[in-house]
């Protein structure tokens, strides 16, 4: 029954609703594939009793013809999610043992339309890295190898554990969050589907935060059909988030397959940076030609600030996280280690509880917040940000979409890059700005490296406009034709 | 700007995180390279431009003022390292 998990989230549902297959079914078919996958290190909780309470729950509901629009279908959710009496952690060692007593607003949307819950998934620690390397639990392994070789690869970050579960077939589709490209890097790396909404889409309450005014929620998925119907289930207004959206929620998969004849497509020029490998830039210049072969209109755009990008991204993101984690104090939740007073307490459990990446972060955002800096910092870097933000609105004056690459690169060693802060920052370059502008992007598994391994495009679009941005997407899907899975070496 | 050992005691002070002497030195390497690769933004005129503090343009949502939770006291501090009779339990603060 091991091909019951090849089913994409769309295929699975339309089987459950035929009654040709039963939740129970799928579910156990997932959770002996999580068991049997156990060296690539995806999982962080398995909540292997849930899932089958969940899954009968649903099978009652399809026996007779009911049930919600995810009925039965088996998610992994990324360990950022709370949710409620099942261990939560972003992670982190500071969240030992916490038990959220509620439920994330986007999780509580997925269980609403009835799917299944078959564990939480790896993440860097509080989602800080782009390799997912930081985590507390150690690693996750990337599904693909090179050609030939067994190294081990990362799978991205900061949602690996997200990226290497659906790569894997260890879920039907997967939650994951956003900060400054960790939805759509580690996408990249694996070969799936990774989809960031514009931020206010998808409520935050719940989700454990890093950057506040960055963070977003979104589905990492096998294809684009399955990341348009995630959304609709994960979006919607929330009035416990103050910047979730109050607008209507599309039904996305109907965008899916619609003419993109006469679409406008920019091609953002300071994209084109020194040193990209060439079958990053051939890999763009395919993607270009297909979307021109599908009838859009293709044509070049500036962005003129986006070397400044970068920069801006490591102010304003560890200001946000050192406000943010001031919470984990050893009093309310997680890990205390004791000290001869209070300041002390508080100093040795941050000090105990908090990895490498996470303290640089806290100590950076601290140093410019602080008083004498906070100007010719953080205040810079807000202004800054503004004219990243006018430069995609002038940019989406002449077009509908852009398309970039993803990342810079194919996925990388394990321990390659953690040696050198910098290097592993600049991972991100062509995703950060994204976030910087609150704009919804999309990555799409594109081809193979000479390698053997995925690479991704990723096409950026309009405030609120996923429609268009899923309608290209699904062009390129089709134009791509990327069929090619990983090989379960992880199983021998 | 820089940073020296000093400030990176200083700094870990305020953010109330503990810092060994011997891991100073590699703590101000870290961040100096952070703050050099930053410091690029000087080449950026922002003179007259606004600050930009939300991610994407929206009013404010205003909410009634009412209580709207039942008491969670239980579920509060189910959590906390020390809780006694639904309070959190910390060092002693006033001698």
């Amino acid at each position: 029954m091991s091909d019951l998990t090849k089913l994409t989230l769309a295929a699975a549902r339309d089987a459950l609703r035929k009654k040709e297959v039963t939740s129970t079914e799928l579910t156990g078919a997932y959770l002996k594939e999580m068991e049997a996958a156990t060296p690539l290190n995806a999982y962080v909780t398995v909540t292997a009793d849930k899932a089958m309470e969940m899954a009968k729950a649903s099978d009652e509901k399809l026996a007779k013809g009911e049930g919600g629009d995810l009925e039965g279908v088996p998610l992994g959710i990324k360990d950022l999610f709370c949710t409620k009496d099942v261990l939560t952690t972003a992670c982190s060692h500071i969240l030992d043992g916490f038990i959220p007593p509620y439920e994330s607003t986007v999780t509580a949307n997925l269980w609403r339309d009835g799917a299944v819950m078959l564990g939480k998934l790896n993440n860097d620690e509080f989602a800080m890295g782009s390799s997912n390397e930081t985590s507390f639990y150690g690693p996750v392994v990337n599904p693909w190898r090179r050609k030939g070789s067994d190294a081990k690869l990362v799978p991205g970050g900061s949602s690996g554990g997200s990226s290497a579960a659906v790569a894997a077939r260890l879920c039907a589709a997967a939650t994951a969050t956003d900060t400054g490209g960790s939805i759509r890097q580690p996408a990249a790396f694996t070969g799936t589907v990774g989809l960031k909404p514009t931020y206010g889409r998808c409520s935050r309450w719940g989700i454990v935060a890093f950057a506040s005014s960055l963070d977003q929620a979104g589905p990492i998925t096998r294809d684009v059909r399955d990341a348009a119907i995630m959304l609709k289930s994960m979006a919607g207004h929330d009035e416990k988030d103050t910047t979730s959206v109050d607008r209507p929620v599309p039904d996305y998969e109907a965008a899916l397959g619609q003419s993109i004849k006469g679409l406008s497509v920019g091609i953002p020029k300071e994209y084109r940076v020194e040193g990209m490998p060439k079958e990053i830039d051939d890999l763009w210049t395919r993607g270009i030609e297909w979307l021109k072969a599908a009838g859009a209109n293709v044509k070049e755009v500036s962005l003129p600030h986006t070397k400044y990008a970068l920069p801006t991204y490591y102010i304003v993101a560890p200001a946000e996280c050192s406000s943010n984690l001031a919470r984990y104090d050893g009093v309310r939740y997680g890990l205390r280690v004791d000290g001869k007073d209070i300041t002390e307490m508080y100093e040795n459990t941050r000090a105990e509880g908090f990895g490498a990446e996470v303290k640089r972060r806290v100590l950076m955002g601290t140093y410019v917040l602080s008083a004498g800096y906070y100007d010719a910092y953080y205040l810079k870097a807000q202004k800054v940000r503004t004219l990243i933000a006018r430069d995609f609105a002038e940019a989406f004056s002449e077009a509908d979409v852009l398309l970039t690459p993803t990342a810079p690169s194919a996925a990388f060693g394990l321990g390659e890059k953690t040696d050198d802060p910098l290097s592993m920052y600049l991972n991100d370059v062509f995703t950060v700005t994204v976030n910087l502008a609150g704009l919804p992007g999309i990555s799409v598994p594109a081809g193979l490296s000479s390698e053997g391994l995925p690479l991704g495009l990723q096409l950026i679009g309009r405030t609120f406009d996923e429609e268009t941005l899923l309608r290209a997407a699904f062009a390129i899907e089709e134009a791509a034709g990327f069929t090619a899975e990983a090989e379960a070496w992880w199983r021998a | 700007m820089s940073v020296d050992q000093k400030t990176v005691r200083h700094i870990a002070r305020l953010a109330r995180i503990a810092v060994r002497d011997d891991e100073l030195e590699a703590l101000a390497k870290e961040l100096n390279g952070i703050l050099d690769w930053v410091e690029q933004l000087g080449e950026v005129d922002a003179t007259d431009v606004e600050p930009m503090t939300s991610a994407v343009a929206m009013a404010m949502k205003m909410r009634d003022d009412v209580v709207k939770a039942e008491n969670l006291q239980k579920e509060v501090t189910r959590n906390a390292p020390g809780a006694e009779d639904g309070f959190f339990v910390v060092p002693k603060v006033v001698e």
